[in-house]
């Protein structure tokens, strides 16, 4: 029944005196005060419908999507796309999980492990896969892993990997010592105070483990681990907390070593510095998706995800980045550049990186961040 | 209404703003803090409502937290008395200098108009080993090779000098200026040297604006972040570091929530100390 039935059949009720004066305008009111509360909400809701909201890292991964994507959505939608950023996965959990359901639709996230996280949470969605028909172009190793977390759905789509190696500047160290060494380049004493980072105690669990030779994705012996980021952190300069800070470092020869993402470690031998990447066996190999947050208007972001799977989207967002893009190379072109970015599989298939187990990182997610957080300031 | 009765109101009336703003913006959300406190994150990273005390347990009786705060209130210290040892000179300075007070306080002023965070990131470029210092230093040929000055605990206090320093300054420069300046000028006339003049009047008439600058610093340095996170090595977090990692890294809310409130506790009664042995008053004079 809509209002202006309800209103005519109230008003008959009132004319025949089975309602009286007080009463009547009583109901007016309350209805005249529920809509105007309602209203401004509603709206917000509709318009919602004819906007996405997409976060990611910004950069010229942004001004990639903007001309590649999203334009060209907004063009033959209608729908317009709002650009955000954020400066880490961890603080941008923290703002969904405050926010309104609807207020984020997709996020450019990390990982298998925050895509578990976001689905621990409650926060995914489940994509309509036909609606998504570039998916088909997507290495299925890589839809693989997420569809096990989510009992065979997808709330997102795969977009890029890469890889957490050892960067070294090869003033100082040979490429021969680096691939000797391995991982434990970063426990060596003889680069005390010459040894950078990364803040995120899934890295330093990872690199630990390689260091005291345990499998990463199941270390028996964390006493062992632990005592292995204890010694990481005394012959520390400094933990970094971002992939600007890394470059940085290494940039500016404050540290000579430290692991580091293979596209920012890419960036910096484009822009001619002598530094040297490489992957240990058992290196850290992870993966980037688009991930669709639980309350957006679905149909709009498959839309705008297949834009963003659709090749030359993928590919200029690869070359902008230095990450190799999550499309199979034995489908598609992938043009001059991409082959040569660091952690890229011609097969397809990415047998040769190892990716974070996530039940494994999950279930000790809470007792190991804890720890790391207590070790890096000395204790 | 008599007039008594309008002047009693008027007050509060023209404090109804600002009160009003202060209750929704700092107590309802400091109320949301307090109860989340309680509550307890579970293994999946949502939270668990109810009325839970193992958060406030672990921040009231582990020493991990207790050892980082004392840390963070002697660092708070430290510069808190250094901005008022290089804070004070050069609020005098500008108090009595005549013609150009204009142009020194807006040079007071300048650091303001840059981003906290870029002025913190501009001792890398001085300090670094590719940095300015060290370009001199190995140019003059004092040194061999570069050394390494930044990402230590001197270096945070550096940055956070450097930050608080204006602060300082102009709480103490307030005060100076309601001195006046015939006092000195009288107490030199019956026989104190100038030094002993600035002991014994000028020193003590400024004190209240030293103490709401050393207030102001040491409250602000106590809360801060940013600073050690970008000049301090790998052990030389701060409290609010904390909260921000159990906040925003491990996602444990009602954790952040109890170190948060303790931190507020902490300095609460600091400033309840300070109020018990200068007084309020004293604080407000020199706030000008």
């Amino acid at each position: 029944m809509d209002n202006t039935k309800r209103y005519e059949r109230m008003r008959e009720r009132y004319l025949n005196g089975d309602l009286d004066r007080r009463k009547f305008l009583g109901l007016i009111g309350a209805a005249g005060l529920a809509y105007g509360v309602h209203t401004p909400f509603a709206r917000q809701a509709l318009a919602a419908t004819e906007q996405v909201r997409f976060d990611g890292w910004g950069g010229v991964v942004s001004e990639a999507f903007r001309k590649y994507a999203f334009d060209p959505y907004t063009k033959k939608t209608g729908i317009k796309v709002v650009d955000g950023t954020f400066g880490g996965g961890d603080e941008y959990l923290s703002r969904v999980k405050a926010s309104q359901e609807g207020e984020y639709n997709i996020a450019h996230l990390s990982g298998v492990f925050d895509y578990a996280r976001y689905a621990n949470l409650g926060l995914n969605s489940t994509l309509n896969e036909a609606n998504i028909p570039n998916l088909k172009f997507v290495i299925p190793k890589l839809t693989d892993v997420f569809r096990s977390v989510t009992d065979g759905t997808l709330s997102c789509v795969p977009y890029d990997y890469g890889t957490t190696g050892i960067a070294y500047n090869r003033k100082y160290i040979s490429d021969e010592e680096a691939k000797e060494k391995g991982a434990k380049l970063l426990i060596d004493a003889a680069y005390k105070g010459k040894i950078g980072g990364w803040s995120d105690w899934r890295t330093r669990v990872w690199y630990a483990s390689l260091q005291t030779d345990q499998d990463p994705n199941d270390a028996t012996d964390m006493d062992a681990v632990w005592e292995a980021v204890r010694t990481n952190r005394d012959l520390l300069l400094k933990y970094w907390q971002s992939g600007a800070e890394l470059m940085s470092l290494l940039a500016e020869e404050e540290i000579y070593v430290t692991e580091g993402w293979s596209g920012r470690i890419y960036a910096l031998q484009e822009q001619g510095k002598d530094i040297g990447y490489i992957d240990p066996p058992n290196g850290f190999g992870w993966q980037e998706c688009l991930f669709v947050i639980k309350g957006s208007p679905m149909e709009a972001c498959e839309e705008l995800l297949n834009f963003m799977l659709a090749p030359e989207t993928s590919i200029a967002v690869a070359e902008g980045q230095n990450y190799p893009p999550a499309l199979d190379p034995t489908k598609v072109n992938l043009g001059d550049k991409i082959p040569t970015l660091p952690a890229f599989d011609p097969t397809g298939k990415l047998d040769g990186l190892t990716f974070a187990n996530p039940e494994y990182w999950n279930s000790h997610e809470q007792a190991w961040s804890k720890t790391f957080g207590r070790i890096q300031k000395g204790y | 209404m008599s007039v008594e009765a309008r002047e009693r109101r008027q007050p509060w009336i023209l404090l109804s703003p600002a009160l009003t703003a202060i209750g929704l913006l700092l107590f309802v959300p400091l109320f949301f803090i307090v109860v989340y406190s309680f509550w307890l994150r579970t293994a999946t990273g949502a939270d668990q409502a109810g009325f839970y005390l193992d958060n406030w347990n672990e921040a009231l009786t582990d020493p991990f937290y207790r050892d980082i705060l004392f840390s963070t209130l002697r660092i708070a210290a430290i510069t808190t008395v250094a901005c008022a040892v290089l804070g004070y000179p050069a609020a005098y300075f500008i108090a009595r200098s005549k013609g150009n007070k204009a142009l020194l306080l807006l040079l007071l002023m300048l650091p303001f108009w840059i981003s906290y965070i870029i002025r913190t990131m501009s001792w890398i470029n001085i300090l670094g080993v590719s940095g300015a210092v060290n370009w001199v230093l190995l140019n003059l040929g004092i040194t061999s090779e570069p050394i390494q000055m930044l990402y230590n605990e001197p270096t945070v206090i550096l940055g956070l000098v450097h930050f608080l320093l204006p602060f300082m300054v102009l709480n103490v420069y307030v005060a100076l200026e309601g001195v006046d300046v015939s006092l000195e000028d009288a107490a030199c006339s019956l026989g104190s040297t100038r030094w002993q003049a600035f002991r014994e009047v000028t020193l003590p008439l400024s004190l209240p604006g030293l103490a709401a600058g050393g207030l102001l610093c040491f409250v602000l340095s106590a809360g801060t972040y940013i600073t050690p996170l970008v000049l301090g090595g790998p052990t030389d977090a701060m409290y609010a570091n904390l909260v921000f990692e159990a906040i925003i890294t491990q996602l444990n809310w009602p954790l952040g929530s109890a170190l948060s409130l303790m931190l507020l506790g902490v300095l609460g009664a600091l400033v309840l100390v300070y109020n018990h042995y200068l007084g309020m008053g004293q604080l407000m004079k020199g706030l000008g």
